[in-house]
């Protein structure tokens, strides 16, 4: 427990750095996915072809690398100082954009097709057709799965921690190499997973509880 | 679906659509455009940067550090499955007092962060006394996080499929662990099979988390190199970059194949139960059910 309360103003500010960069590139993922996700099923073939690149090509990169580039490799282009943590929030953010995209479109996918069929029958134009019929019905299938992406995003929060964000995961260095803080490494990190499975098992039942108010019956 | 949505394009949609896709190619080269400027005029292009990788030296050492992130992939993608089938069956298993533990145990592994699990293997465990090395660490955070995740695979696979298999096996008289092995595996498998090898995607991709902790591989490497003359760390950074992308392309692109040909092969033709609950890093599983129930409807 010393570990916890000898360290208090730590824990705070080291949850309060994974909540801003959980929130803030939860938003940043957020808008991107669904650009990016509207450009993957628009009419338009070029831009579907752009979003299949973007989508195939972050999805493919590990996580750590798209930080190094973002942290290490943006300095040097001498465009506007960044701080590191606004670095590390776009990182995060431009990589789960991809799995936000593939959720929408797989939402979008699992409507039945008679019903787009059903809409453009009774002559309903796109516009239409997207808006009243398909992502409102699309909307109840991607809840669950996009509250998995967010799961995800809180994990993955923790790779900023080996690019000096002072962030839970990276408590471990600051409490040992200051000797006069409480707390051995395997204390301090048992706290951290504590915290993340305690972090994930709240979203996992807000998924499922949203899961079973918006069950599709089909 | 999508091709239901909009009609073949008449001449004003096509003029429309041109517009719009030229705007969009717009946007990307003006992206692109800017960066490659930037790039130009902060003088990564020169030689200067670039003249570490025309040592073979250099090329040993990234030889070197690709097979060290190819040794650390391939056992733990190895041991998670084994994890992954130990896991499953355990949770699938008629007795409660192994059903819950197993059960509570692949929750918790899912929910800790990977990174977390490889700094409590290296960070965490000398302080009681063992010691251990980076290359174990990566290894056993990769197969511990995975095997989870693959033993929900598994699971959920084993009850996508109909009752009646099973029921047909006890039925001309095997036992329960017949009915698995014989039964009931290798139809999950064939069924889960492009899931699988997209999760062995992603525990290629977080070997790259071995670069916190110290372990040798490629992005350690491509910092290391930063601090060589020129400071090349963008070059480097594209060089191995591109190692990495190469390598979880070829695996993503085997994972289409098999989810292909899965697809069209008539022995699996049953339906994969939307039901696979929890989050996975990378949703795989959930989007390759989707397009499963896809079929469907």
């Amino acid at each position: 427990m010393d570990a916890i309360f000898g360290n208090l103003d730590l824990w705070g500010s080291a949850l309060l750095y994974t909540l801003i960069v959980f929130v803030a590139g939860g938003v940043i993922a957020l808008v991107l996915g669904v650009i990016v996700g509207a450009m993957r099923v628009s009419s338009v073939p070029i831009a579907r072809a752009v979003g299949t690149l973007y989508v195939n090509l972050v999805r493919n990169t590990p996580l750590t690398l798209v930080f190094f580039f973002f942290v290490f490799g943006y300095p040097q282009l001498g465009l506007p100082r960044l701080s590191n943590l606004v670095l590390a929030i776009l990182a995060i953010g431009i990589y789960t954009a991809t799995y936000v995209a593939e959720v929408l479109r797989a939402g979008i996918n699992t409507v039945p097709v008679g019903q787009a069929e059903a809409a453009r029958a009774i002559g309903l134009p796109f516009g239409q057709v997207m808006t009243l019929v398909i992502l409102p019905q699309a909307f109840r299938s991607v809840v669950p799965p996009m509250m998995s992406v967010f799961i995800a995003l809180l994990k993955n929060t923790t790779v900023a921690a080996g690019f000096s964000i002072p962030e839970l995961a990276a408590l471990r260095a600051t409490i040992n190499e200051s000797h006069t803080r409480p707390g051995t490494p395997m204390e301090v990190l048992l706290w951290v997973a504590a915290i993340f499975v305690i972090l994930v098992l709240l979203l996992s039942w807000v998924q499922n509880r949203l899961e079973k108010r918006w069950r599709v019956m089909r | 679906m999508t091709s239901v949505l909009y009609d073949v394009p008449g001449p004003r949609a096509v003029r429309r659509n041109r517009i719009l896709g030229a705007i969009t190619v717009l946007v990307v080269l003006a992206v692109l455009g800017f960066i490659g400027y930037r790039l130009y005029v902060s003088g990564q292009f020169e030689a200067s940067k670039w003249s570490l990788f025309t040592f073979t030296l250099v090329w040993q050492q990234i030889g070197e550090a690709l097979v060290n992130t190819l040794a650390a992939f391939a056992l733990a993608a190895v041991l998670s499955i084994v994890l992954g089938l130990v896991l499953a069956i355990g949770r699938l298993s008629d007795h409660r007092w192994l059903r819950i533990p197993v059960a509570a145990i692949t929750e918790i592994l899912r929910a800790i962060p990977v990174l977390v699990l490889m700094m409590l293997l290296y960070y965490g465990l000398p302080t009681v006394g063992v010691k251990m090395s980076p290359y174990w660490s990566v290894v056993l955070a990769l197969m511990a996080y995975n095997g989870s995740v693959l033993a929900e695979v598994f699971r959920a696979g084993i009850q996508a499929l109909p009752r009646g298999q099973s029921e047909a096996g006890y039925a001309i008289g095997l036992r329960k662990a017949s009915v698995m092995r014989l039964i009931l595996f290798p139809q999950a498998v064939r069924t889960m099979l492009p899931v699988i090898v997209a999760q062995l995607v992603v525990t290629m991709k977080d070997t790259a988390l071995g670069f916190i902790i110290t372990y040798p591989e490629l992005l350690y490497l491509a910092k290391l190199f930063s601090t060589q003359p020129g400071r090349p760390i963008l070059q480097s950074a594209f060089i191995i970059g591109g190692i990495y992308i190469v390598m979880c392309l070829i695996l993503s692109g085997v994972a289409k194949y098999l989810e292909v040909r899965t697809r069209r092969s008539s022995k699996s033709r049953q339906p994969v139960a939307p039901a696979i609950a929890g989050d996975a890093a990378t949703l795989t599983e959930r989007i390759a059910v989707q397009k499963g129930s896809e079929r469907r409807l």
